[in-house]
């Protein structure tokens, strides 16, 4: 899953109609500093009522079809959790693999 | 299975139930020297992993269903190991 904004809302009359009567999010795709990464994506609401401006969690692919009640929705990104705080600490990790023997 | 590190932990309580009870933790992939640094993600905690431990992240929705036992679950990551240590030849 990744970190996302809600920066907007969308609206398509002439759509899949599995996609009747979902509520359509813009979200801004955010890094673990909650920082813009990436394009701006519509997401799904899975019923969560995520409003402009929250910071979100989302699912992809399958598993964001998943997040909806009705089965086979045609989308690859779910709104599917509110966030209320992040707690990112970073000082003296590394993140490379080293050669040879590493103990953890 | 990719190898990340637990770097935060997050607190979501208007969430899809197939999340209730489950931690969020955000995790940093590890990676080569010679690679840049790859995005970070966020998996749910089947170990009761914590901030600075090296995992096994399964990034995968039907694994995560079998881990979870939890059908139609929208989860696309799990943690599902603690690494206690990687040899590379």
């Amino acid at each position: 899953m990744l970190f996302g904004k809600i920066v907007g809302t969308a609206v398509a009359t002439i759509k899949n109609p599995g996609l009747e009567g979902v509520k359509l999010l813009v979200v801004q795709p955010l890094n673990k500093h909650l920082q813009p990464v990436g394009s701006r994506k519509v997401a799904a609401d899975a019923g969560l009522r995520a409003g402009f401006g929250d910071i979100v969690v989302l699912a992809r692919s399958r598993e964001a079809s998943l997040a909806l009640d009705v089965k086979g929705t045609p989308t690859d990104l779910a709104v599917i959790g509110i966030v209320e705080t992040v707690d990112v600490t970073e000082e003296g990790f590394s993140y490379i693999l080293k050669q040879g023997y590493s103990e953890f | 299975m990719e190898i990340g590190k637990v770097i935060g932990t997050i607190v979501s309580t208007v969430k899809h139930p197939a999340y209730h009870g489950k931690k969020l933790l955000v995790v940093q992939l590890m990676h080569q020297p010679d690679q840049p640094e790859p995005a970070s993600l966020i998996a749910i905690d089947q170990t009761h992993a914590g901030i600075g431990d090296t995992v096994l992240v399964l990034r995968e929705g039907n694994g995560v269903r079998q881990v979870t036992g939890i059908k139609d679950a929208p989860i696309n990551s799990a943690i599902i190991g603690i690494l206690d240590s990687i040899e590379l030849h």
